[in-house]
This record gives structure tokens, sequence and C-alpha cells, in this order.
């Protein structure tokens, strides 16, 4: 259990870090989400005692970052922001070095390094230096290195930035099998990634949080509307939005984009929650002879849109 | 210890990932060698005075050379995380960065076995010196040594640390050397802490406790302030 209490950190006389608690309880993958210099680095780096906090503390299973730093530091897979590692060294002598510096014991060093070599994918690359890998395989063996002593927690600063989407798609799938065990941590200005991949999602904003819930209370609890997109040809007359206006339901209508010359509109619809539209719409459009449904789908409201509401607003939105 | 010998030893790995060591061992060889061939084959005297007189010298650019990365770079390439972020103590890492140095200057000052043994097959040189002047330049090295783990834990920049343990050792070494335009008093503690003077002493021949114990606490203060500098980065910025 992982316990932030009142978590402050001045950089000289800039606050990055104000006042910050949560609480993790067990196992799962819990998303850090902040636009840059939001704070997520420097809180990550308190966690792992990497360096203390101007205030407040953080507990482990009860041991502290003060008291008991070097449990503390067992216990936690860092990966650092950029993934530094020693680029003149090949993968196995790295992992080997950390294998030493993570205490495992002599009979079994031999064993973790193949095993992380397997699970994390390095077979072709264990004799390369690690200045010479590509940018995916040094975050692999960054990786690696967080979990060769198989730690009950992992905290990663920004895994995949800076990879192309199938090695994204590769480090999230590792991930996503990691959380299912390991409580994991995971830091990112990337929407998607949460939505791909957390349970949970603490967002900060310059040094606080501004919101901290599930990924779908989060979601829900910003749409009470639905939203649908609409692509509609006319035959005769491109002026077909307000037509629309009359269908029981219908809360507002945005358009999009007019083309005038082949008469095609696009258009958002957007209705109450609690009433679905769609059955009512589609009746409509059907006894409309001159229309042509080029596209219809349903948006939802973009964790974007969430994010850019709760960022910008820059005050405190109810904890969930 | 089992830290500081994992630390130590994959410093000393990455010494010969760059050229700086071969290099720095290559011109140490030349111009030891330039000297002690000079003197015996001119001046036609069995001894290593010159090898003695010299080192401290090259040293003076040696050690900064060797030490500058030690730890600057782990903070300029963000590895410092990695290390700081395992099990291992900050005087842990001090300690392995300053015994991967040590074992560099081991082996430097060792390779100068050549010109003892050729003095030995074609004259009869004083053994005492000779032994005595190796254990000062042992304790000398590791002195600069610690001096350039402290300056090399004060920024990320490679050429900051070598500049700064460079001035110190510069000015430790100096102190002694301007006798003449100072009181006596101020004279003999200037004296007692400059590093040459000592290593003139145990280079005579005489091996004193009060001149090793000189040695041992300058290690011991540049050691601490290394920790205390690299604790620091809990507090600064950098
Ligand atoms: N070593 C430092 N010295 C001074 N200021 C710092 C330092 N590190 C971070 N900051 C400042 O603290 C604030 C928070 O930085 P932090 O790196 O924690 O943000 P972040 O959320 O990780 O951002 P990013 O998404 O860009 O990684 C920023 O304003 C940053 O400029
Ligand atoms: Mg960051």
């Amino acid at each position: 259990m992982i316990k932030v209490q009142n978590l402050t950190k001045d950089y000289g006389h800039l606050r990055a870090v104000d006042n910050i608690s949560f609480t993790i309880p067990k196992s799962g993958i819990i998303g850090i989400l902040g636009p840059n210099g939001a704070g997520k680095t420097t809180t990550l780096k308190m966690m792992t005692c990497f360096m203390p906090p101007t205030e407040g503390t953080v507990f482990i299973d009860e041991k502290n970052i003060y008291q008991n730093s070097v449990e503390i530091r067992k216990m936690i897979g860092y990966l650092p922001e950029g993934c530094p590692i020693y680029t003149e060294m090949n993968v196995v002598d790295f992992l080997y070095f950390i294998a030493e510096l993570r205490d495992i014991p002599k009979d079994s060093v031999n064993r973790r390094v193949k095993e992380m070599i397997d699970s994390c994918g390095l077979e072709e690359v264990v004799g390369k230096e690690i200045g010479e890998l590509s940018k995916g395989y040094r975050q692999r063996v960054g990786l690696a290195a967080a979990l060769i002593h198989d730690p009950e927690i992992l905290i990663l600063d920004e895994p995949t930035s800076g990879l192309d989407p199938n090695q994204i798609a590769e480090i999230r799938s590792l991930i996503k099998q990691l959380g299912k065990e390991k409580t994991v941590l995971v830091s990112t200005h990337i929407l998607s990634e949460v939505e791909a991949i957390c349970e949970r999602v603490i967002i900060i904003d310059r040094g606080k949080i501004v919101a901290d819930a599930s990924l779908e209370e989060i979601q829900s609890s910003f749409h009470n509307q639905n939203r649908i997109y609409f692509e509609i040809q006319s035959k005769k007359d491109a002026d077909i939005l307000p037509e629309f206006e009359a269908i029981k339901g219908v809360e507002s209508l945005q358009l999009f984009s007019k083309h005038e010359e082949d008469m095609i509109t696009k258009f958002f619809i957007n209705y109450s929650k609690d009433m679905d539209i769609r059955p009512e719409l589609y009746n409509f459009i059907k006894k409309n002879k001159d229309w042509t449904i080029l596209e219809m789908r349903t948006e939802q409201h973009s964790l974007e849109d969430i994010f850019r509401q709760l960022t910008e607003k820059g005050e405190e939105v109810a904890h969930a | 210890m089992h830290n500081i010998i994992t630390i130590a030893k994959r410093e000393i790995k990455s010494y010969f990932f760059t050229p700086v060591a071969y290099i720095l061992m290559t011109i140490f060889l030349l111009i030891t060698g330039w000297f002690f061939g000079s003197e015996l084959f001119l001046v036609n005297e069995a001894t290593m005075r010159n090898i003695f007189a010299l080192t401290p010298l090259i040293f003076i650019f040696f050690i900064p050379a060797v030490t500058m990365r030690s730890i600057s770079e782990e903070k300029r390439s963000g590895t410092i995380e990695l290390i700081c972020t395992s099990p291992v103590k900050d005087s842990e890492i001090v300690l392995g960065k300053f015994f991967a140095a040590f074992s560099l200057l081991v082996a430097t000052i060792f390779s100068t076995i050549i010109y003892v043994i050729i003095l030995l097959i074609l004259g009869k040189p004083d053994g005492g010196v000779i032994v005595a002047g190796y254990i000062g330049l042992l304790f000398m090295g590791s002195a600069y040594a610690s001096i350039g783990i402290f300056a090399s834990t004060i920024s990320k920049n490679q050429i900051v640390s070598f500049i700064v343990s460079f001035f110190i050792i510069m000015v430790l070494y100096l102190l002694d050397k301007f006798m003449y335009f100072i009181p006596t008093w101020l004279g003999s503690i200037l004296q007692y802490i400059s590093v040459d003077y000592h290593f003139q002493n145990i280079a005579r021949g005489v091996i004193d406790s009060r001149d090793i114990i000189y040695y041992l606490s300058l290690i011991f203060v540049f050691l601490f302030f290394a920790w205390n500098s690299l604790t620091k980065r809990k507090y600064l910025s950098t």
C-alpha cells in the first residue's frame, strides 16, 4: 500500500509539487496524468527516495521515506524519465550490474537475468552496446532493470515517450501484464495512454491534484450528454440543420462544416443521456428521400476535453 | 562493501570504454620514460629521483582528468537516478568512485616499475628511497583523487569538474612554494597544509606518521565533502 501525504516540493521559489495526497491500496495500474511541468516527475522522484520532499511524506506499507529509505528502495522498481542507462555497457553486463546493486542472491542472478531477457523481449540484443539500441529496445532494457528484483511496486515515468506506435503497443501490453500482480504507477501526459492501460487516474496540474478517480468515473462525470456525428449529402439543399431541431430529445446542434458544391453537411447532435434518440433519428432521416448518410457515429466526449477543462480551470475539482 | 565493489568495478570498466585512460597512461609513461632515460644515460645515475619529482606535477593534470567524469557524467546522463534509487548508500557511491580512481592510479604508478627493474639491472639503486617514493605517490595520488571525486559531484559538466579539482590541487601544491615572502608562523601552517611538502618528506625515505595522517585526513575530508555534495541533490535543484 502506498500512502502519499501532503507531499510538497519547492525548487527555490518554484513550488513544483503542492500538497499532494493520495492512497493506492493494492495492485493495479494507476496513471498520473498532467501537462508538461505539472510536477509528475518531481512527485515520482520523491516517492522513489531520490530526493526528499520539502514537506509531507510517503508511506509504503508503514515504512516511510525518511526512516526506511533503503527498504523502500528495495520494494520499488523505477524507470526514470528518459530512461537513463549507461550507454557504453552492453545489455547483459548492464543487467548483471543492476542485479548486483539490487542484491539478488548469487545463485539466482543468472536465472533472473535470463527471465528478464525473455519477458522483456531482449533476446536479439543481449550482446549489443546499449548506445546502439533503438529507443524501443532501450526502454525495454530500462524496464528489465526496473523489474529484475521483482519489486511489488513499479514506478514508470513516461515509459512510452518517443516510441513508435508498434513499440508503444508492446510496452503497454507489457505494463498491463505486470499490472495484474503489481502496483504500477505510470506517469504520462498522453491521454490515450491512460485510457488504454489505467484503471485509475490522478490528474495533476501545476503541482496540485485536480482529479483522482477511476477512469469510468472521470469519463462519466463529464458525460451528461451524448453526441452523434453526422455526414449527410442532400440532393436539394445543403441547409438541412434546422430540420433536426424538431426531433424530440435533441439538445443542440453543432455545425462542423458545409460543402456547398456537393451539398455535404457535417455536424454534431448533442442529446441528453437519459434518452436514446438514435431510433428516432434513423426514422427521421429515412423519411427524407433526398438525404444520403455518408457517415454516422457516436462520439464520446473525449478525455481530451475533460483534461483540458480540468487543467485549464486550475481549481480543485471534487475528489471522487 | 559489496555495493562499493559493484560501483567501482563498473567505473573501472567505463574508464577503458573511453580513450581517456589509455591516452593518459600513454602520456604518463612517455613523459616519465623520457626523463628517466635522460637521467640514466646523460647523468649516468641510477635513481628514480626525476620520476618522483615529476609525477606529482603530472598528477595535477592526470588525476582531475581521470575523476572528472565519475559523478558529473552520471548527473548529466541521469544514471545518477538509477543508482540513487537502488538500495545503495550515497557514501557507498562516493567510495566506489574513489576506489575506481584509486585502482587506475595504482596501475599507473606501478607501470613505472619497469624503470626500477632497469635500474636494478644496470646499477645499485637505494631500495628504501624507492619504496618510500612509491608510498608517497600512492598517498598523494589518493588525496588528489578524493579532491577530483569531490569536484565531480558539484557539476554535471565534466569540464567544470576538471577545472575545480585542478584548481584546488594546484593551490594545495603551490602553498609551500612561496615561503620567502611570508612570516614564518604562517609559513609553517602553509607548509603543513601543502601536499608537496609531505610528499617530499616521504620521498626522502622517512615515513613519518604525521605525513601519513595528513594525507589520510585530506582524503577523508574531501570524500566527506563529496558525500555531502552528492546528498545535497536532495536540497538543491541540480
Ligand atoms: N531540478 C530542477 N530544478 C528546478 N526546477 C525544476 C527541476 N526539476 C523540475 N523543475 C520544475 O518543476 C516543475 C515540475 O517539473 P516536473 O519535471 O516534475 O514536471 P513533469 O510533470 O514531470 O513534466 P513533464 O511532462 O515535462 O515531464 C517544472 O516547472 C520544472 O520546471
Ligand atoms: Mg516528467
